[in-house]
């Protein structure tokens, strides 16, 4: 779908590694260049026509979020420079200072580094359990597998919406509903679900949601913390500085500024989160649900040609979500990627950030595919025409 | 040298690694080498005895031009002594790295000699030295 508007799809790149990150329509880049171009000036300082601009600019995208995700309010909306950048945020602002020995935050061994590291430094900083919930056979966590991993010290859960290795979609909506009854907090990381289906942060009672603007066909380096009012009253900037100050003293007094400015230390990604916005109104233009369904088609065609070619495994079959994880039979994930880059088709080899799964699927290493909405069958057919003639891979890789 | 037989040297090496067996012995000094932007990631065992390298064995995942390196490069170290591993390694990431190099001095491991055509794998080549690097590093403290 689209392609057209995708500048770097004129040359012959098949991209697949979607779940890394996305390209760019020509709207999100001409954003960032126009104000490169038209009306570079610093945000909040406005005492000029171009500075207003970029107030109103700034202050317009995070409109567009709060809208795009349901939030109640702007306020909830806080930039930052990305999906790590806002579980560490969360993780060491928030649970930090609320959380006590002993406490237990439960999230899965299929969790990217970005929300697993977090919880592991306050376990060994204050003592909270980092504990794994139970999985299915096929590494789905369900509602109800969830709800058995719930103790009474349980109190913080932490999970992708979409997992970037085994595509599991949780049911986000039914896991904030248990977990509302049961007072416990819910903190979703949605780099992998952004750009690809809705979200209702207030549907699925949802106290944090973190993701990245790289993910969604925005730029890199901006990304969104969503947090509830009272709790990011409640939460303490992990960064200080200008812009997010109301007033120092040289007695020693200080006082912050209210959220979300009081999370916006230093000059912002200024040009990024004008490119985000560009990407959110582009991406509500497309419309998720066609997206999804685009994603969907584009997933089962791709395992079903896939299962044709004899020397290939495929590691999850039962994917939701459009990445499928595979190896070609004894060859190392690294030497497929580098013979499918000889003809131009990109995929990521490796544990993909997710160092736990291998105690799950048994495997540590494989290759990915993750699809947009600008692939296409025809670049699936070339991929299996060149998986199906792999028996000379080791005449290209070496 | 033949691009054939360059390519036969290599595969031989991935598929029937020198020296890649699992467990760990006594005696052994253990290092690990990986790649911080791949998933290469091999332990490397030496025995060193009177300042000479007696044995060496490795095991791990990685790509065939790491597990081939590794292999060709143990085969090359064992029975020499720290110094002269030294040197072959710095005639080797010469080699990786376009500098002037002994060719004499590195045998089969001249298979990597154009290995800077494909930018993306010389830290694949350049694995194993790392290690290394490190042995001779801590034996001549
Ligand atoms: C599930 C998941 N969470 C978090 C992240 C981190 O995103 P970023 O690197 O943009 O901060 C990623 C990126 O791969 C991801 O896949």
């Amino acid at each position: 779908m689209n392609r057209e508007d995708f500048e770097i799809l004129k040359s012959d790149i098949i991209f697949f590694d979607n779940n890394a990150t996305t390209f760019k329509p020509k709207e999100v880049v001409d954003a960032v260049v126009e104000y490169y171009t038209k009306y570079t000036s610093n945000a909040h300082r406005g005492d000029y026509k171009t500075s207003l601009k970029v107030d109103m600019r700034y202050e317009e995208v995070r409109e567009l979020v709060k809208d795009y995700i349901n939030a109640e309010s702007s306020k909830e909306i806080v930039f930052t420079s990305g999906a790590t950048d806002s579980l560490n945020m969360v993780a060491f602002g928030f649970f930090k200072n609320i959380l006590k020995k002993g406490d237990e935050v439960l999230i899965t061994k299929l969790e990217h580094a970005s929300n697993v590291l977090p919880w592991l430094e306050l376990e060994s900083e204050i003592g909270i359990k980092v504990k794994y919930a139970k999985l299915d056979e096929n590494l789905k966590l369900t509602p109800k597998s969830l709800e058995e991993s719930l103790t009474k010290n349980t109190k913080l859960v932490s999970l992708a919406h979409v997992t970037n290795t085994i595509g599991d979609v949780r049911d986000i909506e039914k896991i904030g509903e248990i977990l509302k009854k049961k007072n416990i907090y819910f903190v979703v990381d949605a780099a992998q679900s952004i750009g690809h289906r809705k979200i209702d942060v207030r549907r699925s009672n949802i106290d944090f949601l973190a993701f990245s603007g790289h993910k969604m066909l925005g730029p890199t380096g901006v990304g969104v913390l969503y947090g509830k009012y009272d709790l990011l009253v409640k939460m303490h900037p992990t960064r200080v500085g200008g812009g997010m100050n109301s007033y120092f003293e040289s007695d020693g007094s200080f006082m912050y500024h209210e959220p979300p400015s009081k999370f916006e230390a230093g000059t912002g990604n200024i040009a990024g989160v004008i490119g985000l916005g560009s990407a959110i109104k582009y991406i509500n233009k497309v419309g998720l649900k066609n997206i999804e369904k685009h994603d969907q088609e584009l997933k089962d065609y791709l395992l079903k040609r896939l299962l044709e070619v004899e020397n290939v495994t495929v590691l999850n079959k039962n994917a939701e979500s459009a990445n499928i994880l595979f190896n070609i039979d004894g060859v190392f994930p690294q030497d497929t990627a580098v013979y499918l880059d000889h003809y131009n088709i990109c995929v990521r080899a490796g544990n993909h950030c997710a160092k736990l799964l291998k105690d799950e699927l048994g495997i540590k290493n494989t290759c990915r595919i993750s699809l947009y909405l600008y692939n296409t069958k025809e670049e699936i057919d070339k991929l299996i025409e060149v998986l199906k003639n792999s028996k000379n891979i080791f005449e290209v890789v070496i | 040298m033949d691009k054939n037989l360059r390519r036969e040297i290599i595969l031989d090496n991935f598929q029937n690694p020198f020296h890649k067996k699992d467990g760990t012995f006594d005696g052994y000094i253990k290092i690990n080498t990986n790649n911080e932007s791949c998933i290469d990631n091999l332990d490397i065992y030496f025995k060193v005895e009177g300042g000479y390298i007696i044995d060496a064995y490795f095991n791990g995942e990685a790509c065939a031009i790491s597990t081939s390196a590794t292999s060709i490069m143990l085969r090359r170290l064992i029975g020499k002594t720290i110094l002269e591993a030294e040197n072959l390694l710095k005639n080797y990431q010469n080699m990786i790295n376009e500098k002037p190099y002994d060719e004499n001095l590195l045998e089969d491991l001249i298979v990597y000699d154009e290995i800077y055509l494909q930018p993306n794998r010389k830290n694949c080549a350049l694995l194993p030295s790392k290690a290394i690097e490190r042995l001779v590093k801590d034996l001549k403290k």
